[in-house]
């Protein structure tokens, strides 16, 4: 059977499209989703198919509408928010942290938000500081909320569709640069668990941990440790919050080390985390501290040098898996 | 404000301004894709905005704008190699290749950016103001924005407090018509932008943004506003961009006449056919001024490319004012 091979950003919409014919109460709101078919394409034929009154052109006025947006979750809706990009969530970021993941704690399991926030999150080219900042260590801190950031077409729509079903409110990160990326996608229904992390690639004597566009790099790390007889076993997170450190701990007994590849800054992020689950539940089992492969620390800067010298490259991740084997 | 007579020298000002930021534009346009890279957004149609702000502010008031930032820089007197090697990300550049397009800089000449967020320039030129008021000065923020960016809720926040204090602010929008590619009647029943000011008595009116010999005077008129009275205008300068938002969007929301419609009163065009009619210059003085400006473009390209990228030990500078900040390095 030969299978289809679809865009990320088909993925997306294609998963908007089956929920929402699923489900009356399901509706996309965004700036440029409706007329301009969304900034990056992702919702391209969704106003000719369900009408202005279910996909929904706002002004730019993040903290506005993501507000009406989780209002219409705490009465019966089941909206799915698209962020132009993450960067302009900071706007908005008070209802999702403070309404939204806050809502059925606060009224003691009375008034549920089930509600998707979506967009495309850190770098793409040379966008500078203000656009290109990752965000899934902000999310995942917060109680309340679920973190999904995949990595590829398959994982894309599985996962959306997973989050528009869930009855929790769910923070889902994109990628600018990974919307044209094709990928096996089969025709009909597919859903994924949110909170399982995907063994990517098989090996044993490291496991590199990663999400998002950074997968990449984890991939083609891999292959170039392995011209050099490291076989190097990889882990796609999928999902960021609830982390399935298990699966990491169960690789890490098999392979004693451990390099983790994030995007973001490194104070506090999904690596730091990663970093203490692993030495809390695999102590006995590392042969060498955990390593990690973050973004500088510092604001991105436009030069491509510059962007060059501050990403997480195979180059870097094949260091630190050296590293960790004693192998410099 | 009683209407200023405008002189020969306002013209030629203007003309020369205007063709520089139309001519170095143009260029950056097609440097795109190969030296240029990132979101790079043209000025072209606005240009008698800033070039009416440059004749009718005072020397030392400030401005701050978004992204859309070319002319301004330029207006405000960023040398064009500056400003080419910056959208270049050489070291040479207005931000040192760290801010580009979006980001231009120049605190020596009251430039204060180039803001990538949409609206959240607006609280900050009242509180530019507001340090200008607190340390007893007399000078005026000019703070731009689009017709988009009115509906952040910063703006009604603003609005109030620099009413309620008393700032000395001109709130200017740009109204090109369309916010990426949504009309400005399709985000509001509120069309005249102008109006918002209404809420919090902030006088307020409607300028003819493709002449601008208008833009002077309501600006000048501002500007004395909040000099002398502390008192906050907003100003809606009706304009319009001829190019897509940015260099990625075709520009599909809106028909081929609307833009002729606007190039038909294209403001550059629009002051040489003053300077030619009141005899001001003849066209070959124009084409002088044309060659010389020509001149400039290239010479910042040059610039721009004989200039070196920054180090990479830039990566690790600007971040603090501490100068031996214990950055994480893994
Ligand atoms: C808070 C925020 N939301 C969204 C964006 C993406 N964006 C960049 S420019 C723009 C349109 C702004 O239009 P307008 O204010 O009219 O300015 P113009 O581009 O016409 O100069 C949008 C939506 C952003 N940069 N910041
Ligand atoms: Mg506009």
């Amino acid at each position: 059977m030969s299978e289809r091979v679809i865009a990320y950003r088909d993925a997306i919409k294609e998963a908007m499209d089956e929920e929402m014919a699923r489900d009356e109460r399901v509706y996309l709101m965004g700036e440029e989703v409706a007329e301009y078919n969304g900034a990056y394409k992702a919702s391209k034929g969704l106003l000719d198919k369900y009408g202005p009154k279910r996909v929904i052109d706002t002004p730019i006025a993040e903290l506005g509408f993501a507000g009406v947006a989780v209002g219409s979750a705490m009465n019966g809706l089941r909206p799915i928010v698209e962020f132009m990009t993450w960067n302009f969530a900071l706007l908005a970021i008070d209802q999702v942290v403070n309404a939204a993941a806050k809502m059925l704690s606060m009224s003691g399991g009375q008034v549920g938000c089930p509600i998707v926030f979506r967009g495309p999150s850190g770098s793409a080219g040379q966008l500078a500081a203000q656009h290109s900042q990752t965000f899934e260590n902000w999310y995942a801190n917060v109680p309340g909320l679920k973190v999904i950031s995949p990595s590829n077409p398959y994982d894309a729509k599985a996962l959306l569709k997973a989050a528009i079903r869930d009855d929790d409110p769910v923070v889902f990160m994109e990628s600018e640069q990974m919307y044209g990326d094709k990928g096996e996608v089969p025709e009909g229904e597919i859903l994924l668990p949110i909170g399982k992390a995907h063994m990517a690639r098989q090996g044993k004597d490291v496991t590199i941990v990663s999400f998002n566009k950074m997968m990449k790099v984890a991939h083609a790390a891999a292959d170039e440790l392995a011209k050099e007889h490291i076989d190097a076993e990889v882990i796609d997170l999928r999902t960021i919050r609830p982390l399935d450190y298990p699966t990491i701990v169960e690789s890490v007994k098999k392979t004693n080390r451990l390099v983790v590849v994030d995007e973001s800054w490194p104070y506090g992020s999904i690596a730091s985390e990663i970093a203490f689950q692993v030495q809390k539940h695999g102590f006995d089992y590392l042969d060498a501290p955990v390593k990690r492969v973050n973004g500088a620390d510092v604001p991105m800067p436009y030069a491509a040098n510059l962007i060059e010298a501050y990403l997480p490259n195979p180059a870097r991740v094949v260091q630190a898996a050296k590293a960790a084997l004693y192998r410099l | 404000m009683a209407k200023k007579a405008f002189s020969k020298a306002d013209y030629l000002y203007w003309f020369e301004l205007m063709l520089l930021m139309r001519r170095f534009e143009e260029r950056a346009g097609q440097l795109y894709g190969t030296k240029i890279r990132g979101f790079c957004h043209l000025y072209i149609g606005q240009e008698a905005v800033v070039a009416g702000m440059m004749s009718a502010m005072g020397p030392n008031d400030k401005v701050i704008t978004a992204y859309r930032d070319h002319g301004h820089a330029l207006g405000m007197g960023i040398s064009p190699g500056a400003v080419m090697a910056e959208l270049y990300g050489k070291i040479t550049g207005c931000t040192k290749g760290k801010g580009g397009s979006m980001h231009l800089f120049d605190k020596e000449k009251r430039f204060l950016g180039g803001h990538g967020i949409v609206g959240a320039q607006i609280p900050l030129g009242a509180g530019i103001a507001f340090a200008e008021k607190y340390q007893g000065t007399d000078n005026v923020c000019l703070c731009f924005m689009g017709d988009g960016a009115v509906r952040q809720g910063a703006l009604h926040e603003t609005f109030n407090i620099a009413m309620t204090w008393k700032l000395p602010v001109v709130f200017i929008i740009e109204n090109n018509m369309y916010a990426m590619g949504t009309s400005v009647a399709r985000t509001s029943n509120v069309t005249d932008l102008h109006r918002l000011g209404q809420a919090y008595d902030m006088p307020n009116q409607a300028v003819d943004g493709m002449k601008v010999e208008s833009v002077h005077q309501a600006i000048a008129d501002a500007c004395n506003r909040a000099r002398t009275e502390q008192i906050p205008t907003l100003l809606e300068i009706k304009t319009y961009r001829y190019k897509g938002h940015s260099m990625s969007d075709p520009a599909k929301y809106r028909t081929r006449e609307e833009v002729e419609e606007y190039r038909r009163i294209d403001p550059i065009e629009q002051v040489r056919a003053t300077i030619l009619d009141k005899g001001y210059a003849n066209q070959a003085t124009l084409d002088d001024i044309e060659t010389k400006v020509l001149a400039q473009v290239d010479e910042s390209v040059q610039f721009a490319e004989d200039s070196p990228y920054p180090p990479d030990s830039e990566l690790y500078t600007d971040v603090y004012m501490q100068a031996d900040y214990p950055y994480l390095q893994d």
